[in-house]
């Protein structure tokens, strides 16, 4: 359209439309990111809360894939990934269960005989499905034969496990966590935090069917084969390293620039997206918006359902994308000393068994903040210390489960309930840590609903779940990146591969758009 | 209003009841509602021939098809409608609502007037055909031949100023066609009916309240469409078979509506198309365009629900068309195939209705065909029966542009004095 000075706007600086943009300006489009807030990263930014402390969203990184890193050529603007971290499944009494590479300790001999077999057959799944997750997955009925030959690869990899590999491949693939656990594993603690990965970010316990394994299998494609990490200098590295390598391509980042709407424009031809109209009243035009904003939020508030066919809008308004997860910062005076750990540099996971997750599970399912909350807990402060003054540290836990239902109003008298109840696991697993919390922060769905600018507030922008993942994320005919919208396309957690930190979704949807 | 079913008979029969049971209607939520006529049509169904429609307990026919048929195409005669889906919508997005859902252009439609249109799924398969009343800025009556309220929610998703409301339960509607109705209804005293063109709406004081009449039917003739509150039905019944009784007014049912819509080229839903809501097979349901009805796709139109698949499918062409055909001899061609040789070795379709039709003096039919054997040759292969015995024969068809049945009086304004 004439006017128009971008090839290309980006919707949200997250660290998908970082990637979309990098790869997009490096093809030659002119590109534009518009960011709502004042800082890249989105939901895998950096969050200052209270004066002098800040603490990354997501708090560490398990699925960032090396092809991205490489891809991006990340390393040259300054990102390093740090060694594999820990996981610890506390517990009270300070017998503690740790979980590194093939290596369990602190629970029964045979547990931690069978580790490295339960986690070499996972990484040998995990490989199985690699050229699915990193791909863009074809239309279904519309698919050329060069498509095809990604499902055909799959299938390929599949048959190559060998018989029987392939047959437990099939089995376990919609396993609940706990039969897929449980089976193998008889310390409660241990089968706890192993379950956690496979649950946390979705609407989902130990006992939920179906759904766990396989977006637990996406994280296993991480750098470090399904064990977090957090980057030096912390996770912070990694947006900036997004943020570097865009600008550098060429790419423009506004922030501080909320979009009040998606121009439409409507003719005899069909209509298309030719633009953003920003809240200050701006209007810039492009011929491709993209945005990296999960679906609801972009097809309902930022372009509006009517401009959609009936069943489409049907679909996305049923997509399931509510929020579970809360987050809890706290500014520490100092870190705590917790018996049985030597530093705390890992990853601790407050849940001692299935059923706490369960229980806790059973309050949210029917619209209630859980009563016994369980956590992943961290100290972002110890991999970086910019975060906190000087002496000072961080604590930062993914809380479930707080529901972002209009049940939990989440009126001041339940936000401290829930706040009290946080507060007296951590004192009960790290005695006297109260009393070193300067300031705390409790972001509930709704809380990170608004902030982040996400639908529901789900860490994934949309449940990890069979009829929404794969060739089908956020649902048919918007799955390939490409909406119904012409001009209009999508590049965030809500389209494929889905949530996690992986830049993949940003990454395909540059692919498909430069095809 | 309507009337439940009385109970009264039922338990007097009922004179021993175990202790603590009162006399319950198992079946009370399976009868048949009735519309606000009913008590004056029953009275006049000689044949008790009832069907169901909608939850609605209404007339195949009352006393014989035929000449119901010809009161039709003659005199003038009454259908009960009451059945037909009826919605309100209102509010400053109503125009928008409706544009999105429906293939053709609202913004057209004047107030006062009345619009024939369809709705598609995303994929442009037809679910339902039936017209929108404009009975003021952002306020209008949309009819349907099944219940809509669930795509009417999903329709109306997205829009803020909207509201739909199901009014079918209260308002009574009454499909009043043929030649003399015009005079029947100046005889009444609606004054100036005379003057209302086809597809408007007039409103008239009666009984103390309104009545809305339309110049729309399902017949192809000169017609209108009376709607007016449930509770005032037998009013209007009663009004009307006073002024008609010198015009030989007769209530008709549904198998004579079938005769004459066929005449008029008129599509009906399990006929000739299938609800694609309710349709369990993979295109077993219909495009517009394969019923004729690509009139009423507005492509100008930036968006409507459908529109990216139906411009495929207009770019593809569709694989069958409805067809008008006229066959020779004298023996309807109902449920036969189509060929395109007397020899019947190439299928090429399907006939959907068919009938000789008296008016016409014609053997017609509604068929779906493959379009491009429309130019060649058609046989239809007919089965029939001679007293009892099965006989079948091959007749020539020729393709038919126009209604089989087109009075100029259907179009006349004012329509020609009796």
């Amino acid at each position: 359209m004439a006017g128009s000075s971008y090839d290309a706007l980006v919707i949200g600086a997250g660290h998908n439309g970082l990637a979309c943009a990098a790869i997009l300006a490096k093809a030659g489009q002119k590109t534009l990111i518009l960011e709502a807030n004042e800082t890249a990263g989105g939901l895998a930014g950096t969050r200052e809360f209270t004066a002098g402390f800040s603490a990354p969203m997501a708090h560490s990184a398990a699925a960032l894939p090396k092809t991205m890193i490489d891809e991006l050529k990340l390393s040259s603007y300054g990102l390093e990934v740090g060694p594999a971290l820990e996981t610890v499944g506390l517990s009270e009494d300070g017998q503690h269960v740790h979980v590194i590479g093939d290596t369990v300790t602190g629970a029964t001999d045979a547990d931690a005989a069978a580790y490295p077999e339960y986690r070499a057959k996972l990484q040998r799944y995990a490989k199985v499905l690699k050229p699915i997750w990193e791909a863009t997955l074809p239309r279904i009925g519309a698919s050329s034969l060069k498509e095809a030959l990604i499902y055909a690869q799959g299938a390929l990899k599949m048959r190559m496990l060998g018989k029987e590999d392939m047959s437990e491949f099939l089995r376990i693939l919609t396993l609940p966590m706990r039969d897929l656990v449980d089976e193998v594993f008889e310390d409660p603690k241990l089968q706890a935090v192993l379950s956690w990965d496979g649950l946390i970010g979705s609407k989902m316990a130990p006992r939920s069917p179906n759904n766990a394994v396989l977006p637990m299998l996406l994280r296993l494609g991480g750098v470090h084969g399904g064990d977090h990490m957090v980057p030096k200098g912390g996770m912070g590295a990694i947006t900036k390293a997004l943020l570097a390598a865009a600008q550098k391509q060429g790419v423009e980042v506004r922030f501080g620039a909320p979009i009040k709407k998606v121009i439409v424009e409507g003719s005899e031809a069909g209509q298309k997206a030719t633009g953003v109209e920003l809240v200050n009243g701006e209007i810039i035009s492009a011929p491709k918006v993209i945005s990296s904003a999960d679906p609801k939020t972009t097809f309902f508030d930022l372009v509006g359902a009517p401009a959609f066919d009936v069943q489409f809008a049907s679909r996305i308004k049923r997509l399931r994308a509510q929020g579970y997860v809360a987050r809890f910062n706290a500014a520490l005076s100092g870190l705590p000393d917790v018996p049985g750990l030597d530093g705390l540099s890992g990853r601790y996971i407050i849940a001692p068994s299935f059923d706490a997750i369960e229980f806790a599970f059973d309050d949210a399912k029917y619209g209630d903040a859980s009563q016994h909350p369980v956590m992943e807990v961290t100290f972002p402060s110890v991999h970086d210390a910019s975060l906190a003054p000087e002496g000072k540290h961080v604590l930062s836990a993914h809380v479930m489960y707080a529901p972002h239902d209009e049940r939990s109003d989440w009126s001041h008298d339940a936000r401290i309930r829930f706040t009290k109840a946080i507060g007296d696991a951590l004192e009960r697993h790290m005695p006297g840590i109260g009393s070193l919390i300067i300031q705390a922060e409790l972001l509930t769905p709704k809380d990170i609903a608004a902030d982040y600018h996400v639908a529901g507030g789900h860490w994934h922008h949309g449940e990890m779940a069979l009829d929404q993942m794969l060739m089908m994320r956020p649902t048919y005919h918007a799955a390939q990146y490409s909406t119904p919208l012409q001009g209009l396309y999508l590049c965030g957690a809500g389209t494929h591969p889905g949530g996690g930190i992986t830049g993949l979704p940003g990454r395909n949807a540059a692919r498909q758009i430069l095809r | 209003m309507t009337t439940k079913p009385s109970m009264k008979a039922f338990t007097e029969q009922v004179t021993e009841l175990p202790p603590g049971l009162s006399p319950v209607d198992n079946y009370a939520g399976e009868r048949l509602m009735t519309s606000p006529f009913h008590e004056r049509q029953a009275a006049l169904n000689l044949r008790d021939s009832w069907e169901a429609w909608n939850g609605y307990k209404f007339a195949n026919h009352y006393y014989d098809v035929e000449y119901e048929y010809i009161c039709i195409r003659n005199l003038c005669g009454t259908y009960d409608i009451t059945p037909m889906q009826k919605y309100l919508i209102e509010g400053p997005d109503a125009e928008a609502m409706l544009n999105r859902m429906v293939t053709r252009d609202v913004n057209k439609l004047k107030v006062g007037r009345v619009t024939y249109c369809c709705w598609c799924t995303d994929e442009g398969r037809m679910i339902d055909d039936g017209t929108i009343f404009k009975l003021d800025e952002g306020r209008y009556m949309l009819t349907s031949g099944s219940p809509s309220n669930a795509w009417l929610r999903m329709a109306a998703f997205g829009f803020e100023n909207v509201t739909y409301v199901d009014k079918t339960d209260d308002i009574g509607a009454l499909s009043f066609q043929g030649p003399m109705t015009c005079e029947v209804l100046k005889k009444m005293g609606f004054e100036g009916i005379d003057t209302l063109k086809p597809f408007g709406i007039m409103h008239f004081p009666f009984a103390g309240d309104t009545i809305m009449i339309s110049r729309t039917g399902f017949t192809g003739d000169l017609g209108y469409e009376l709607w007016i509150t449930a509770d005032k039905g037998l009013e209007l019944w009663d009004a009307l078979y006073e002024a008609g009784a010198d015009y030989g007014i007769q209530p008709y049912g549904e198998a004579a509506t079938s005769m004459a819509r066929l005449e008029a080229g008129f599509i009906l839903p399990y006929v000739e198309f299938a609800e694609s809501l309710k349709t369990v097979h993979f295109k077993h349901d219909q495009t517009p365009f394969e019923l004729g009805l690509g009139w009423l796709v507005d492509f100008k139109k930036p968006h409507f629900s459908g529109r990216a698949a139906l411009l495929e499918e207009k770019k593809r062409g569709p694989g069958y068309v409805l067809t008008k055909i006229e066959i020779e001899g004298n023996k309807p061609a109902e449920e036969s195939h189509l060929y395109r040789d007397k020899a019947c070795r190439k299928e090429i379709g399907w006939v959907t209705s068919a009938m000789w039709s008296p008016v016409v003096k014609s053997n017609i039919a509604l068929a779906m065909i493959q379009p491009k054997y429309l130019s060649g040759d058609i046989w239809a292969e007919i089965s029939y029966k001679k007293e009892m015995k099965p006989r079948w024969k091959i007749a020539k068809c020729t393709v038919v542009d126009k209604p089989f049945y087109t009075p100029a009086r259907a179009k006349a304004t004012p329509p020609p004095k009796f």
